[in-house]
C-alpha cells in the first residue's frame, strides 16, 4: 500500500508541476505580443491619457509576476478578467458555454464507452473473426476522416434527408434534459464516432495482450471454463488498460468537440475560443485555452492514478 | 531499385490502392494549372450553378468554379501540409537523434520541453499562438510544424537510443569518429524505415491539422483555394438540398465533395504507411 501511495504521490506532483507551467505558457503568450498591447489595440492616435485608462482597466501598470499571480488567483476563482473585445467579464461569457461543452463531451461519452469496451472485449475473444476484421478497417476510416465530413454526412443523412433530428443544436439554458438530448444527438454521434473505433481497437490491444500471457494459458490448461477465465482471471488485469484507453479518450473528446460545435453551431466553449482567436480578443483565449488545457491534463493525470490503482500487481508488492 | 520493384510486385491489394490514390492527387497537384478548366480564384459565372457543363461541379457562393478551386486545392492544401511535415521532421529528427547522441543535459533539457509541449492539445495551443501571431501562412506552417516536431522527437529519440546500444557504434566511437559521423553515417541509415512510416503518419496529422484550422477559418485564408476552407464556405448549402431530384441533391454534397477529398488522400497515405510498416516489421505472410 505504502508502494501505491508513494507513485501516486509522484504522479500528483508531476501533475501539479504540468499545470503550473501551463499556465506560465498561456500567461506569457499574451506578453509575447509585439509591443505595447495598449497602443496596439487603441491606435497609434491614441491619447496618453486613453492609453492610461486602458493600462489602468487591464491591470497593465504592475509587474509581470503580480499580474500572473492575480490572474492565477482569479482562474482558481473562476474570475477570468474582462473581454478585449466587448468589455464583459469573462465568467459570464464562457460560464454556461463551459458546462454545454462539458455536457456534449459527456453525452457522446455516455454512448461510446460502453459500446467500445463491449465490442472491443468482443473482438478481443474472436480474434480474427468478421466482427474483428470490420472493425479494423473501420479504424481507418475513423483515423482518416476529418471531423467535419463524418458531421455533415451525419447531417445530410438523418437532417437534411429523413430529417429525424435538427441539423442546428442551438440549446438554450432553459431547456429540459429531453430535449437537450434530442437537439444535441448528432453532434454527440459524431464525436462518438470519432473515438469509437480508436477506443474499440485499444480495448481490443490490451486484451489481446492479455489473453497472450502464460497465466491464462495455465487457467486453460487447468481446465477452467473459458468465461472463468476470462471473467476470474483476464478481467482484473484488463481494468488498467481499459480505465487508461477511456481516459486518453475522453481527453481527445474535450478537444476534438471543437470542431463539432463549430459545425452545429453548438454555444460551448470551442465556439467562444474559435471567435475570440480571429477577433484576437486575447482575454478570452487565455481562460478557454486554460479550461480546455486543464481539462485535457487532469483526465490524463486521472487516468495514470487510475490505472496505478486498479493494477492488481501493485496491490501486492513483493 | 530492383529490390523497390520486387517489393512492388508484391504489394498488397491495400497498398496498391493506396499508391493509386497518392498518384491522383500528386498529379492533380502538380498539373494544377493545366488540369483546372478556370483561374483558381476568378468569378467567372452566376453564383450557385447546378452541376452542368461547363461547371461540372457547379458554381460557389462568389460564382467561382468548384471543380478548378477542388483541383487547385490540392496543390495548395496538400503542399503547405508537406512544406510543415519536412519542417516537422527536420527540426525533430535532428533534437531527436542529437538528444539520443549527445545525452546527459542535453537529452534531459529537450525531453522536459518536449513534455510540456505535448501536455496541451494541439488544437489548443495551436490557437493560442495564431492569437498572437496572427493567421499567415508562415505562422500557420511554423506553429504546426514545432508542435509536430515533438512526436517526431519522441519516435527518432527512442529508435536512436536502441541503435546506440549497438555494438558498431561503440565500434565507430573508438575509432575516434565526430558526432556529425554518428548520426549521419551510423544512426540514420539503421534509424530511416520506422522514420519513413512516420513521415506518413505525420503528413495526416498535418494536414488534417491544417484543414481543421481552415475550417475555423483561422488556417488558410481566401481566396486561396483551400479545401478545409471550401467546406466552411459551401457549410450552409447543406440546408437547401433535398432529394427530389439530383440536381438539388447536389447542394447537399456541396460540402461533403471537399471534406471527401481530405478523408480519400488520408486514406490512401494510411495504406502505404501500412504497408511500409508490415515490410519493414519483417512480418512476411
Amino acid at each position: 500500500m505504502r508502494a501505491i501511495l508513494s507513485i501516486i504521490l509522484k504522479r500528483l506532483l508531476v501533475g501539479c508541476i504540468t499545470l503550473f507551467v501551463v499556465t506560465l505558457i498561456i500567461f506569457g503568450a499574451i506578453e509575447m505580443l509585439p509591443g505595447d498591447i495598449a497602443t496596439e489595440l487603441l491606435g497609434q492616435a491614441a491619447t496618453e491619457e486613453s492609453l492610461n485608462a486602458f493600462r489602468e482597466k487591464y491591470d497593465l501598470n504592475r509587474s509581470l509576476p503580480a499580474r500572473y499571480l492575480s490572474w492565477l488567483g482569479g482562474a482558481v476563482t473562476g474570475d477570468f478578467g474582462i473581454s478585449l473585445a466587448n468589455q464583459r467579464p469573462i465568467s459570464e461569457l464562457i460560464g454556461q458555454r463551459a458546462a454545454n461543452t462539458f455536457f456534449l463531451a459527456g453525452y457522446a461519452a455516455a454512448i461510446a464507452v460502453p459500446i467500445a469496451v463491449v465490442s472491443g472485449m468482443l473482438a478481443a475473444l474472436y480474434n480474427g473473426s468478421v466482427f474483428d476484421r470490420m472493425l479494423s478497417s473501420s479504424t481507418l476510416a475513423a483515423i482518416s476522416f476529418p471531423e467535419f465530413f463524418v458531421a455533415y454526412i451525419l447531417i445530410l443523412i438523418f437532417a437534411v434527408g429523413l430529417g429525424w433530428f435538427p441539423s442546428l443544436a442551438n440549446v438554450d439554458p432553459g431547456m429540459g434534459l429531453g430535449e437537450r438530448l434530442y437537439l444535441t444527438f448528432l453532434p454527440a454521434m459524431t464525436l462518438t464516432l470519432i473515438v469509437l473505433a480508436y477506443m474499440m481497437r485499444m480495448t481490443r490491444a490490451a486484451i489481446l495482450n492479455l489473453l497472450a500471457m502464460p497465466y491464462i494459458e495455465m487457467a486453460h490448461l487447468k481446465g477452467m471454463k473459458r468465461w472463468r477465465v476470462i471473467a476470474v482471471h483476464a478481467l482484473p488485469n484488463a481494468l488498467a488498460p481499459i480505465i487508461n484507453v477511456i481516459a486518453l479518450n475522453l481527453a481527445y473528446l474535450i478537444v476534438g468537440v471543437v470542431l463539432v460545435e463549430v459545425v452545429f453551431v453548438y454555444p460551448g466553449l470551442g465556439q467562444i475560443l474559435v471567435d475570440a482567436v480571429s477577433n484576437r480578443d486575447v482575454t478570452v483565449v487565455q481562460a478557454a485555452c486554460l479550461i480546455f488545457a486543464a481539462t485535457y491534463i487532469l483526465l490524463n493525470l486521472a487516468a495514470d492514478i487510475l490505472s496505478i490503482i486498479a493494477n492488481p500487481r501493485l496491490l501486492h508488492p513483493r | 531499385m530492383h529490390q523497390t520493384l520486387h517489393a512492388l510486385r508484391d504489394a498488397p491489394v491495400s497498398a496498391w490502392i493506396g499508391i493509386v490514390i497518392v498518384t491522383f492527387y500528386a498529379i492533380l497537384a502538380i498539373l494544377a494549372p493545366l488540369l483546372a478548366p478556370f483561374p483558381e480564384a476568378a468569378s467567372i459565372g452566376a453564383q450557385y450553378q447546378p452541376w452542368e457543363a461547363p461547371h461540372y461541379l457547379g458554381t460557389d457562393a462568389l460564382g467561382r468554379d468548384v471543380l478548378s478551386r477542388l483541383i487547385y486545392g490540392a496543390r495548395n492544401t496538400v503542399g503547405i501540409a508537406l512544406v510543415t511535415t519536412a519542417l516537422a521532421f527536420l527540426l525533430g529528427t535532428s533534437m531527436g537523434l542529437l538528444a539520443a547522441v549527445i545525452g546527459g543535459w542535453f537529452d534531459a533539457l529537450t525531453a522536459r520541453v518536449v513534455d510540456v509541449l505535448m501536455a496541451i492539445p494541439p488544437l489548443i495551443f495551436a490557437l493560442l499562438i495564431l492569437t498572437i501571431t496572427g493567421t499567415s501562412v508562415l505562422s500557420l506552417v511554423l506553429v504546426i510544424a514545432v508542435l509536430d516536431s515533438t512526436r517526431v522527437y519522441r519516435l527518432s529519440r527512442a529508435v536512436a537510443q536502441g541503435i546506440m546500444t549497438m555494438d558498431y557504434i561503440e565500434v565507430a566511437r573508438m575509432r575516434g569518429e565526430g558526432l556529425s559521423w554518428l548520426i549521419r553515417r551510423e544512426v540514420l541509415p539503421n534509424a530511416s524505415a520506422p522514420l519513413i512510416a512516420e513521415f506518413g503518419l505525420r503528413f495526416c496529422f498535418v494536414f488534417l491539422f491544417i484543414s481543421a484550422l481552415s475550417f475555423l477559418g483561422l488556417g488558410l485564408q481566401p481566396p486561396t483555394a483551400d479545401w478545409g476552407g471550401m467546406v466552411r464556405e459551401s457549410a450552409k448549402l447543406i440546408g437547401f438540398a433535398n432529394f427530389s431530384t439530383w440536381q438539388t441533391a447536389t447542394f447537399g454534397l456541396a460540402p461533403l465533395l471537399p471534406a471527401g477529398a481530405i478523408a480519400l488522400l488520408t486514406i490512401g497515405v494510411n495504406l502505404i504507411v501500412d504497408w511500409v510498416l508490415h515490410m519493414s516489421s519483417g512480418l512476411k505472410e
